[in-house]
């Protein structure tokens, strides 16, 4: 780790100022990505500028009746929120189904967004890695890449996104606000983060510079009959191999409405639109969800060891999409 | 008071549960590590690894590094002291040259040590490291381990590598029922939670080394012979270690910080990354096991034929005697049990907790399985139908064979009679249920040791011996041994240990510590106890006494001398997302006095909790291009956590040693030993489908269920 | 504009305050391990996959070693050298002595105040991935084993103490008192 310099930020238009255009600074915040990825050399800022005390840290709700969530609100405040566990409960089981309770202590929401791959040839610098050091090669594609992406890949990256929050955030049609030097933007969940296509190490929209402030999620009647699953390799503690954030709306026995994103398939968490499409409208009932599923999942394209996501995801579908209706039928 | 009172105590210490003597060290943080004590003047050193995965070192550029702030050396091949290594240490091994750095400019694997930057802080020298340029001619490699190769060679090991009884092929082909299956075991990791260190210094022309080790003895032997020194000018102490399992012995951290110590003659302490400890730590070596079973219609066996094969490195021959097992476990007319290697461009394994059981009790006890269904016969009366008189290989008596008992009770407290045999009938919502069974053996052994007591003035004793507790709770096991030999209470027994200064002394490794600890405590007790005549005067200095059981160890008679144990696992499958659960685990054991009730549960649900972890989670994965270890790290090697431990019992039936002082014979590794067979023997039962390579991660159920 | 590396800063630990420079890179576990000799923090893995580094941060834990000591900085430490009552053990501490909740030790203070954080965390009705009910009006989920699992997975245990852990955690938390010495009070109430 070379060393660097800290400043710790005031306040919002302050931090924007310290960082300006510089590209060897960086915003910290919990910390839990940054300064792993400082340790493994991955990241090299000369200067730090310390965030985590922005009064960005609160939860309200909108005049819309949604929800403004902090970008430095802890995943554990996130989580634990009364709002938030009885009007968005994907998102709580998400946050929850992620990291541990320690770390979850300390990322905020704005952090785990702009989280890095967990891709072992990204985080190993003796290693090629087109997202690390753009030309120098994918060896993940013909290597090891069973937790890999099966959706939206490229012939220049196949690293999956590792934020379960995300997934949540990207079925609920989160909307992220930053600021800049330049004043603020806004950019939705959907289009926050680059199809990887051959610049996989530009991964998201945000300017240069950008600090995000804070989310908004739109009211969501339908929100509050979600689920998010995860399977991962071990029963907790780490990442998912797949998942899925799903919210079921049924009327008599028909998909009045329906939200479905993919965890661990894709660079950025895959919303199933696809799946969407097939659901809405239809019957409640297991073809349906396997239709959708296999609807969304016709675009994949696996690689010789992770073709299991398939199966996994339109397993998980139907699972996840059957447990919702059966709860809507009681 | 002046006078003794070594009678007239009236509770056995052994055998009462008794919490360990240093716990509130440990729970209050004030228990100090290898790492953790402090040296004035102290410097840091951090271990530079190769990238290349074979070649030759060309270059280093020492110059801009020597320049960063803080930095005080940079130590490698071509300014290196040099080091003796052609000896044989303490346990009859040759050193692994990976622990003898910077000998030469030749790399053999990714990981492989290349130089040491020292500096005044560990921010300085990692920084230093990390900028350190090595250039490399590199050579093509080779990493993949398949069946089949040709290079693969027989290696004895600490056990012969081939044996035979009979006429294996004869007894096959007159076998009503035969098994003939392939079963795999990935590269796995010991992963002690505290990562190696060691503070070297020189103190008035000793060499004084803080140490994490299993065996200070061991440790002083083998430096003592690489930097031809006096072992007597060699001194080494371990008072807490965090966690061992084979993999604390010599390695290139303190090599590199006694060398850096003696260049720079001040103290300097090296502490292995986590990352690092994944090619210098040693590991276990996958495996890739063949087993034919031939037997009557009824089960009895006919043929056992185990075949093991397991990789090393280009620089040292060690072999996972996976094959081991079977000469021990089950009677069979022939018998043919062989472990070979191929040698890879792979860093070198090491003993691994049960090295050879643990991955070869997985293929036998599963290929025993797989007979017991096809035969149609319970798996239980399947193995006691193949219970053996006296050795299967060997025809050498068994010193205590209670496997029986173990199956019986355990079968008993698990419920096993009201097991339905039909695989995949059982299901709790999403998921399917399934039991399973298997047996275990692990060698018990005592090597000679030495102890000393003394009895001080005010009553109490100080037991000195260069043993090492890493975890297993040998510092109270052996507080409540000298307690009874000494017929007093516990609390006037002090037990000192990890120093090398204490007299030569077994290591904490083969399950074989604390019961070779014990004896040479036993023995320097009872030598006390008759130096100590009821009323009479302890001078202030104390009287003191000395053991050594080099004589008595070697008087034992050889027999087949083994814990055994039964292994019962219930598990729940979700074919849908290919997780496995495991639900609850019950092992019950036959190894021998179990000297702490409360400390020895730990140790025996420890070991089954890495059946666990070895049957679902754990794999180190390699990258064949370019030859090293991908996911090196503790979220890419995963170990089993809180949530994948259910309930989870251990218990043990009556079976003290007989030959031995205490009755004690070792459990330090039985507890793994048939633990992952057990899980997957279940998850066979839960689903139907047998899942013959390991872990059994949810791609390979979900794969399987395809497929099926 | 020549910016510094290092800084003097002060950090809060245990109640006590300690003055001292830092290099930015110094991690919080760095400088209590190797600044200010507090060493029964401990460094399993240094990258956050291990938790034998649990420390509680204003009350809540949180890993040490994914925490530069100079953002520290003005917040308040508690480490395993904080959480007894002078000579008597917290209850967590004396549940893990009690019933052999660790087996060499090394991983036990990060358990320890793992414990302590997981057991105000649901004390204040947080919910984990183990709670089947999530509605805030609930409250606290019934602190079974598996919650308690689930709580403490952030904390690798390689000897795998694991069931005495849970066993340790779940008999401290019938004792209530689960507040560390040297943090606000403010969860009296909330232990339920």
């Amino acid at each position: 780790m070379k060393e660097f310099t800290y400043q710790k930020a005031a306040d919002v238009p302050g931090a924007v100022a310290l960082l300006g255009a510089d590209p060897d600074a960086r915003f910290l915040a919990g910390g839990t990505n940054l300064v792993d990825l400082m340790k493994s050399g991955v990241e090299r800022p000369a200067r730090l500028v310390d965030v985590r005390e922005l009064p960005l840290d609160r939860i309200e709700t909108t005049a819309d009746d949604g929800l403004r969530i902090g970008a430095t609100v802890t995943n554990s405040d996130l989580a634990a929120h009364p709002e938030v566990r009885r009007r968005y409960p994907v998102l709580t089981q998400a946050v929850l189904a992620g990291a541990s309770g320690q770390l979850r202590n300390m990322a905020t929401v704005g952090g785990n967004l702009l989280q890095r791959t967990r891709c072992a040839y990204f985080t190993d610098l003796t290693k090629p890695c087109n997202k690390r050091d753009p030309g120098s090669g994918c060896p993940a594609i013909r290597g090891e890449h069973h937790n890999h992406a099966v959706l939206g890949a490229s012939s220049h990256c196949v690293a999956v996104h590792p934020s379960d929050m995300a997934v949540a955030l990207a079925a609920l049609d989160g909307v992220v606000h930053y600021e800049t030097a330049d004043g603020p933007g806004e950019v939705p969940i959907g289009w926050l983060y680059l199809p990887v296509a051959e610049t996989p190490h530009r991964e998201t929209a945000l300017p240069p510079g950008a600090l995000i402030t804070h989310l908004t999620l739109p009211p969501s009647p339908v929100a509050a009959h979600s689920r998010y699953r995860k399977v991962r390799e071990r029963a907790s503690y780490a990442f998912a191999i797949g998942s899925i954030a799903a919210a079921l709306d049924v009327r008599d026995g028909v998909v009045h409405d329906a939200r479905v994103a993919f965890g661990a398939v894709a660079s950025r968490p895959w919303r199933a639109r696809a799946a969407e499409r097939i659901l809405i409208g239809a019957q409640a009932v297991t073809e349906t969800f396997g239709a959708a599923a296999d609807a969304e999942m016709a675009a994949a394209r696996p690689l010789a060891h992770n073709a299991y996501k398939v199966t996994l995801m339109r397993n998980l579908t139907v699972a996840v999409l059957g447990e919702l209706a059966e709860e809507a039928g009681r | 008071m002046t006078s003794t009172s070594v009678k007239g105590a009236p509770v056995r210490a052994v055998g009462t549960k008794h919490v360990r003597v240093e716990g509130r060290d440990k729970v209050t943080g004030k228990a100090r590590y290898a790492g953790e004590v402090p040296f004035a003047h102290l410097a840091h050193g951090w271990l530079v690894l190769s990238s290349a995965a074979r070649g030759r070192i060309e270059a280093i550029e020492t110059e801009p590094v020597l320049a960063m702030p803080g930095v005080l050396a940079v130590l490698h091949h071509g300014n290196a002291l040099r080091l003796h290594t052609d000896f044989v240490g303490m346990l009859g091994t040759r050193p692994d040259p990976t622990c003898a750095v910077f000998q030469n400019d030749k790399v053999p694997h990714v990981g492989w040590p290349v130089a040491l930057v020292v500096a005044e802080t560990p921010e300085q020298a990692r920084e230093a490291a990390e900028a350190l340029v090595v250039h490399y001619e590199q050579q093509p490699h080779d990493v993949e381990f398949t069946g089949g190769d040709p290079n693969a060679y027989p290696v004895d090991g600490h056990m012969p590598a081939v044996t035979d009884k009979g006429d294996l092929e004869s007894e096959l082909a007159a076998s009503a029922v035969v098994i003939d299956a392939e079963y795999t075991t990935p590269e796995e990791h010991h992963h002690p939670m505290e990562p190696h260190a060691a503070t070297a210094r020189w103190d008035d022309g000793r060499l004084e080394l803080t140490d994490s080790n299993q065996g200070a003895t061991w440790v002083v032997a083998e430096l003592a012979n690489l930097f031809s020194l006096d072992p007597e000018s060699v001194r080494v102490r371990s008072e807490h270690v965090g966690g061992g399992f084979g993999s604390k012995g010599v390695r290139a951290h303190q090599v590199a910080a006694v060398m850096a110590a003696t260049v720079l003659q001040r103290p300097v302490r090296v502490v292995l990354t986590r990352r690092q400890m994944f090619t210098l730590a040693g590991h276990r070596s996958p495996t890739i096991q063949r087993v034919r079973l031939g037997a009557d219609p009824d089960g009895r066996l006919r043929a056992l034929d185990h075949r093991a094969l397991s990789r090393t490195s280009t620089v040292y021959d060690f072999v996972e005697p996976s094959a081991g097992v079977a000469r021990v476990m089950y009677d069979a007319d022939a018998h043919h049990t062989e472990n070979q290697v191929v040698r890879l461009d792979v860093p070198s394994p090491t003993w691994m907790r049960a090295p050879g059981e643990a991955p070869g009790s997985f293929a036998l006890e599963a290929a025993l399985d797989e007979l017991a269904e096809k035969c149609g016969v319970d798996p239980i009366a399947l193995r006691l139908r193949n219970e053996p008189e006296k050795g299967p290989v060997s025809g050498l008596p068994f010193a205590g064979r209670n496997l029986r008992a173990c199956f019986e009770e355990g079968a008993r407290r698990f419920g096993w009679a009201e097991r339905d045999p039909r695989p995949g009938v059982r299901r709790d919502g999403r998921w399917l249920l399934g039991t399973g069974t298997a047996g275990a053996s692990f060698g018990a052994g005592a090597a000679p040791s030495t102890a000393t007591i003394t009895a001080q003035a005010d009553g109490s004793f100080t037991v000195s011996i260069a043993a090492a507790d890493i975890g297993t709770g040998a510092r109270t096991a052996l507080t409540l041994v000298a307690a009874d030999a000494l017929e007093v209470p516990t609390g006037r027994i002090l037990v000192r240990l990890g120093d090398s200064a204490y007299g030569p002394a077994m290591i904490a490794g083969g399950s074989m510590g604390t019961r070779s600890w014990s004896w040479a405590v036993m023995a320097a007790a009872g030598e006390l106890r008759e130096r100590l005549v009821p009323g009479m005067e302890i001078p202030p200095q104390g009287i003191t006494v000395r053991s050594d059981t080099t004589e008595a160890i070697a008087a034992l008679a050889r027999k087949e001398r083994h814990s055994f144990g039964a292994q019962f696992a219930e598990v729940a499958v979700d074919t849908a997302t290919g997780e496995v659960r495991v639900r609850r685990m019950l092992g019950i054991f036959a190894a021998g006095r179990i000297v702490n009730p409360l400390t020895a549960k730990g140790q025996f649900t420890g070991g089954m909790i890495w059946g666990i972890s070895m049957a679902l989670h754990e794999e180190a994965r390699r990258d064949t291009v370019y030859g090293g270890p991908l996911g090196a790290d503790l979220a890419g090697y995963h170990i089993a956590t809180h949530a994948d431990v259910p309930r989870i019992e251990a218990d043990w039936v009556d079976d003290p040693d007989p030959e031995d002082p205490v009755g004690i014979k070792g459990i330090g590794e039985i507890g793994i030993v048939g633990a992952a067979a057990a899980v997957a023997n279940a998850v066979w039962h839960a689903t139907g489908v047998r899942h013959r390579s390991l872990p059994i991660r949810p791609d390979r159920v979900l794969t399987a269920v395809r497929l099926a | 504009m020549a910016l510094p590396t290092s800084s003097v800063i002060t950090l809060h630990i245990n109640g006590e305050k300690f003055t001292l420079p830092v290099d930015h890179r110094t991690t919080l576990l760095d400088a209590l391990r190797e600044r200010l000799d507090l060493t029964g923090t401990k460094k399993g893995c240094d990258q956050g996959q291990c938790g034998a580094c649990t420390v509680l941060v204003d009350g809540r834990r949180t890993v040490a070693c994914l925490q530069f000591a100079v953002a520290a900085e003005g917040r308040e430490v508690t480490t395993i050298e904080g959480v007894a009552d002078g000579e008597r053990l917290h209850p967590v501490q004396q549940a893990f002595l009690d019933l052999d909740g660790y087996q060499c030790g090394y991983c036990t203070p990060g358990q320890i105040c793992s414990a302590i954080g997981a057991l105000q965390e649901h004390a204040a009705g947080w919910p984990s991935a183990a709670t089947d009910d999530l509605r805030p009006e609930s409250g606290p989920p019934p602190l079974t084993a598996e919650e308690i699992r689930e709580r403490m997975s952030g904390n690798l245990c390689r000897c795998a103490a694991y069931a005495s852990i849970v066993d340790a955690v779940a008999q401290a938390a019938g004792t209530r008192a689960i507040q560390p010495a040297g943090t606000q009070a403010d969860s009296e109430e909330q232990a339920a």
